[in-house]
């Protein structure tokens, strides 16, 4: 798989800057819409949402909490109260929905360290080090649910960078952007998308529930890929692809339905020929005849 | 048969996943070796931090608790927080400070009630009957009381004034003609807040509040109060046992 430094130079050409960076900048406000609707509360007075990414209540009224932090509790050995247990029913209900790893790109804000990390990476030529394989973070997550078993203790929140930053940016961070660093060096210079891609936790857990979710991209026109290889230059999780958008000869359907794959939307940005689309897991076949008339132009303008 | 020292592409890439599996095995267990020293840390809490009421023991607490600071958004003083990574309390588990600010025992005990998991116990309904430490009465060498002056502070500050401290008589030696007033503080009744520790006047507080495993001791399962058992009884247990001679500490003045 060859790498390209800045992919999505013929979609800003075909499609204009915007359409090129849709997802992107919908993603972005995303994630500082989350961080914002935590901070009103400490910054006016006024709470709209109260607690933190771990566990929530909005409008005093609706409970969330992060199924992967109850299932550490419970694996330490405590039955939570109804309102836990309802508030991590509602989200994982919401996450089978819209995908297991939108946590990640949506809404986690590490996402917004390893991005920059990725950026910065890719612009200062750093290449190499260490690799991990895509399957670590499933060995971390069993290893945190085991250490909470064994000592009782939710243990991996003791340096889960995901919650550490965000109850730092609500609470005060005191020495927390110092995991925010670290974090952001050890993707700029040890690990290639290290953290996010290969290592984390939470998001072997979301991506576990990713398999099942029902909002997923789909190659819907891969009949038209061109192999410009622009879609897995930009994907944090390039190994998701192959299988949906080559899949045609193996009778394998379009829809990318690895849970690693983030629902980030990046590859449909990028795409010149708009060959991705969000859509649901379960909607039909790819029919190349469906692509509307206007997009034909478009191919050839690329 | 094969040729010795040839093995099949089935066989190597058999071996390449083993060993694979192994090396991720192995740092795995080192990372999860790792994780549980910090757990070890964690476990242990300086004994000025004080856990919100309803937390109980900390074992339990560490297990509850998602460290969602719902119940420091609830808390209507400056006395909750959530512990930060330079703090030596398990990050992001809430604490206070008695000295630094101690807790008002809302009668409605909001904490608890914003606690989703249970880590603060709902069957805490009696804000009176909450245990976050005890009150000890640590340095009776600087305490004024004892000194024979009239500071009461800690008394009067106190949520349960004349329960859970009270003030007992005694003669001042020292003046020979004075009374002392020892602020004297009562398990049964004392919620561990802290106002007393927040309240006292000396520089460095007299009173303090302290995790109930190290401030109380426990009596023998087999001991036997004579004089609790001759009330239940009546009368005397063993009658007839001739009185021991009293015997003064040596070395006292």
């Amino acid at each position: 798989m060859s790498t390209k430094a800045y992919p999505g130079r013929d979609a800003i050409k075909a499609k204009g800057w915007f359409a090129a960076h849709r997802w992107l900048i919908i993603r972005r406000l995303s994630q500082f819409a989350f961080l914002g609707l935590f901070l009103i509360g400490p910054l006016s007075g006024y709470y709209l949402v109260k607690g933190s990414i771990a566990s929530s209540l909005t409008f005093d009224t609706l409970p969330l909490t992060d199924p992967y932090i109850l299932l550490q509790s419970l694996a330490a050995g405590h039955v939570p109260e109804m309102t836990a247990l309802v508030g991590a029913l509602i989200v994982l209900a919401a996450y089978l929905v819209v995908g297991g790893r939108v946590y990640c790109a949506w809404v986690c804000p590490v996402n917004i360290i390893t991005d920059a990390a990725h950026w910065l990476r890719v612009r200062l030529g750093i290449q190499g080090g260490l690799k991990f394989s895509r399957s670590v973070r499933y060995w971390m997550l069993g290893m945190t649910l085991i250490i909470a078993f064994l000592t009782g203790v939710l243990a991996w929140e003791l340096v889960n960078p995901v919650t550490l930053i965000y109850r730092g940016l609500i609470f005060g961070l005191g020495w927390a952007w110092g995991a925010a660093l670290a974090l952001f060096l050890f993707d700029l210079l040890i690990s290639e998308r290290g953290w996010c891609g290969h290592l984390c936790p939470v998001g072997a857990f979301y991506a576990t529930l990713g398999r099942f979710s029902v909002f997923r991209v789909r190659a819907v026109y891969r009949d038209d890929c061109d192999d410009c290889m622009d879609c897995y230059a930009v994907c944090p999780e390039q190994q998701v692809i192959p299988a949906a958008l080559k899949g045609a000869k193996q009778n394998t359907g379009p829809v990318i339905d690895a849970g690693a794959c983030s629902n980030c939307g990046r590859c449909i940005d990028v795409c010149a020929l708009s060959v991705f689309q969000f859509g649901s897991r379960f909607a039909g076949p790819t029919n190349p005849a469906r692509r509307p008339p206007a997009d034909t132009k478009l191919r050839t303008a690329a | 048969m094969k040729p010795q020292g040839i093995i099949d592409g089935g066989a190597r890439n058999r071996r390449k996943f083993l060993a694979d599996t192994a090396r991720t095995a192995c740092s795995i267990g080192i990372a999860g070796l790792a994780l549980a020293h910090l757990v070890r840390g964690a476990q242990s809490r300086p004994a000025n931090a004080v856990r919100p009421p309803g937390a109980g023991a900390d074992d339990r607490f560490l297990s509850t608790c998602v460290r969602c600071g719902l119940c420091v958004n609830d808390c209507p003083y400056p006395t909750l927080r959530l512990a930060r990574i330079e703090d030596d309390v398990a990050v992001g588990t809430p604490y206070f400070v008695a000295r630094d600010y101690p807790c008002e025992m809302c009668d409605d005990i909001p904490c608890v009630a914003a606690c989703p998991t249970g880590a603060l116990d709902k069957r805490l309904t009696s804000i009176d009957d909450a245990r976050m430490g005890l009150a000890v009465l640590t340095d009776k060498e600087t305490c004024l009381n004892f000194l024979g002056l009239r500071c009461d502070v800690c008394y009067r500050v106190c949520p349960l004034m004349g329960k859970a401290i009270t003030l007992e008589y005694r003669p001042n030696r020292r003046t020979g003609e004075h009374a002392a007033f020892i602020p004297t503080v009562h398990s049964d009744a004392c919620t561990g807040c802290g106002k007393c520790e927040h309240a006292c006047v000396l520089e460095e507080a007299a009173i303090k509040v302290l995790p109930g495993s190290i401030a109380k001791g426990r009596l023998g399962s087999h001991y036997r109060l004579g004089w609790q058992e001759k009330e239940r009884k009546g009368e005397a247990l063993v009658k007839g046992i001739t009185d021991l001679p009293d015997r003064m500490p040596e070395g006292r003045p």
